[in-house]
């Protein structure tokens, strides 16, 4: 029965490529999928394209393929990413450009379509279209302060790329589990849009649950495995390997990884990634499937080999997620120490003061967060802390003051409320750290959208980068 | 009479966590059927929602996946509206799983025994097949 095998690549825009590099030359993979953008990725994306419109893509991508495709050239390994984030063609040019400059030749292709944004802001739309996916609040609440808006496109783009020869296929937003169900479906020959048995909708759900542990490259390895006691027995973190899976026809999976590379496949790091960012987990929603996991068997091989089988599935919906951003106020930050004596009652009093120069100048915030870094920064209120007495026995502590307003000009006066603290406040300040760091604050809208209103517009274009 | 005793989930759990917009969703594993049989029993949605309350009072969902051993929660609201309007240090609640850990549960010494006795199902290595839990204390 033909198999094939396909890596992981990155997890997020700033990940490490390295471990790439080692399941091409090691790994025996044929495809490597690479997953540029998480939820908020498209947030920061979209403040490079208000700076300069020839960006707004995951500009990791260039020296990435700079070190990798040299490797992949060599094998035959083709690439599929989702870094072209909100400028697809931008990224195909920028990756051209320096391809160009070394005399290197590949094929690429540009996936275009998932761009919702002007939907989203055409108020001529009945009202109750594009309501907030968990609220149901009506978009017009936010509409006139949108920044993005892309819909998740499924592996159909990717598999036409691919069909058509790509050896590099750049996507804005597809399902991140679809940038690896592309080259499954392309090089098994599954039915994906003609899919309607169990066996195709059950294959189809397997590959989906690959992509699924594949797509956060390290976490799918032994890479922030949470427990206690445990993570210990990881070894050569620094050498992690990412996941690598060999799919066969019938889709069952065997999850692995390159020989020689650290960080562990087992039944524990597979199952801690197979539910990650899952809500209901007997219906996962992907535009190709709709994934039940109450049937999956995780087989441990032992020696870095988990079998994967029984994932179940069923026809996708008619409607693709979409996930918008809305500028939402400015944030701006000061991390201010106190050393022993009495530190925890400095650092209250400091806050208090500041509480009260912000009642004095007037200054219009939504609120004045405070968290104590080394206390409870990481669980709040769930952090048991000491006794005040204790508290005040320590040897430093730090408050981490935070404005929220919806005025920039509030956000940039933040910082000078503190420096003349260091002279006229309490005693033994260990400094302010952050005191000029105004950012602007996104929220967060995902919908649906029909997916008739999405799809005639999804585009493929291959193009070859001269030698 | 049986003897009971409190235990952290850690001492028979792993757990992660991720975000989606303003939800915080979590995993959390029994490393063998015998500390299944206690998550699944004492972990309710109530349970969970109990426990985060004090800190993030919202609705919690769940579901069961004995098949690996799993149980699955989101806890709603929890993000301050979502990562990027998140003040948090931690704004993706990448920690939030260790509070999640903290959760006691109440259960007999003997099924205690028995939970941190089993052998795990995980392959951890060529050592000694001993809780990687035990070695911990």
């Amino acid at each position: 029965m033909t198999s094939i095998r396909i890596g992981a690549g990155l997890g997020f825009y700033g990940d490490n490529w390295e471990p790439v590099a080692a399941s091409i030359e090691r790994g025996g993979v044929q495809f490597i999928a690479s997953d540029h953008l998480a939820e908020l990725t498209l947030a920061i994306l979209q403040k490079d394209r208000q700076r300069d419109p020839a960006l707004g893509y995951a500009r990791d991508v260039v020296p990435m393929l700079l070190r990798l495709w040299p490797l992949m050239h060599e094998r035959g390994v083709r690439f599929v990413c989702n870094a072209g984030g909100l400028n697809p063609a931008g990224a195909a040019q920028a990756v051209r450009a320096a391809f160009a400059a070394r005399g290197w030749k590949a094929r690429i292709a540009v996936v275009t379509g998932d761009d919702v944004l002007p939907r989203l802001q055409d108020a001529a739309r009945p009202a109750a279209d594009l309501a907030h996916l968990f609220t149901g609040e009506p978009v017009a609440q936010v509409r006139d302060r949108l920044v993005f808006g892309n819909a998740y496109l499924g592996a159909a783009p990717i598999v036409q790329a691919l069909d058509a020869g790509a050896d590099i296929v750049i996507t804005g937003r597809v399902a991140d589990a679809a940038l690896f169900l592309g080259p499954l479906v392309h090089a098994l020959g599954w039915k994906l849009e003609e899919a309607t048995g169990s066996q195709d909708l059950n294959r189809l759900a397997q590959g989906l649950t690959v992509g699924h542990l594949l797509e956060c490259s390290g976490q799918g390895s032994g890479g922030n495995f949470g427990s206690q006691g445990a993570w210990q027995a990881i070894p050569d973190l620094a050498h992690i390997g990412y996941p690598i899976a060999e799919v066969w026809e019938d889709g069952t999976a065997l999850i692995t990884k390159a020989p020689g590379t650290g960080g562990r496949v087992n039944f524990d790091t597979v199952r801690q990634q197979l539910l990650y960012e899952v809500h209901d987990p007997h219906a996962y929603h992907s535009p190709d499937v709709v994934l039940d996991m109450s049937g999956i068997h995780l087989h441990d091989e032992g020696h870095d080999q988990v079998r994967l089988t029984g994932a179940r599935g069923q026809p996708p919906g008619d409607q693709l997620k979409v996930v918008a951003g809305f500028r939402d106020g400015y944030k701006a930050e000061v991390t201010w120490g106190f050393s022993w004596p009495d530190a925890w009652d400095k650092a209250q009093a400091a806050t208090a003061t500041i509480r009260q120069l912000l009642k004095d100048k007037r200054v219009p915030h939504d609120e004045l967060f405070v968290e104590y870094p080394g206390l409870n920064s990481a669980h709040g209120a769930l952090a048991p802390l000491p006794a005040a007495c204790e508290l005040n026995g320590m040897n430093e502590i730090w408050a981490r003051l935070v404005l929220r307003t919806p005025e920039k000009s509030a956000a940039d006066g933040f910082g000078r409320l503190f420096p003349w603290l260091a002279l006229s406040g309490p005693a033994y300040t260990c400094g302010f750290h952050g005191l000029h760091n105004t950012s602007e604050l996104l929220g967060i809208w995902p919908t649906l959208i029909p997916r008739a209103l999405v799809e005639p517009g999804v585009s493929v274009e291959l193009v070859e980068s001269a030698a | 009479m049986t003897a009971t005793v409190r235990i952290p989930l850690v001492r028979i759990a792993h757990a992660r966590s991720g975000d989606k917009a303003d939800w915080v969703d979590f995993g959390l594993f029994a490393w063998n059927a015998a500390g299944y049989r206690l998550i699944e029993r004492e972990v309710t949605a109530e349970r969970v929602r109990a426990h985060f309350a004090p800190w993030l009072p919202g609705a919690v969902d769940a579901w069961a996946l004995p098949n690996i051993l799993a149980l699955k929660f989101v806890l709603r609201g929890a993000l301050q509206g979502g990562g990027a309007r998140n003040l948090r240090l931690d704004n993706l609640g990448k920690a939030m799983a260790g509070a999640l850990l903290r959760l006691e549960i109440e259960v007999t010494e003997a099924e205690l025994a028995e939970a941190l006795g089993a052998q795990r199902v995980g392959w951890w290595g060529d050592g000694p097949p001993d809780n990687p839990l035990e070695g911990a204390r």
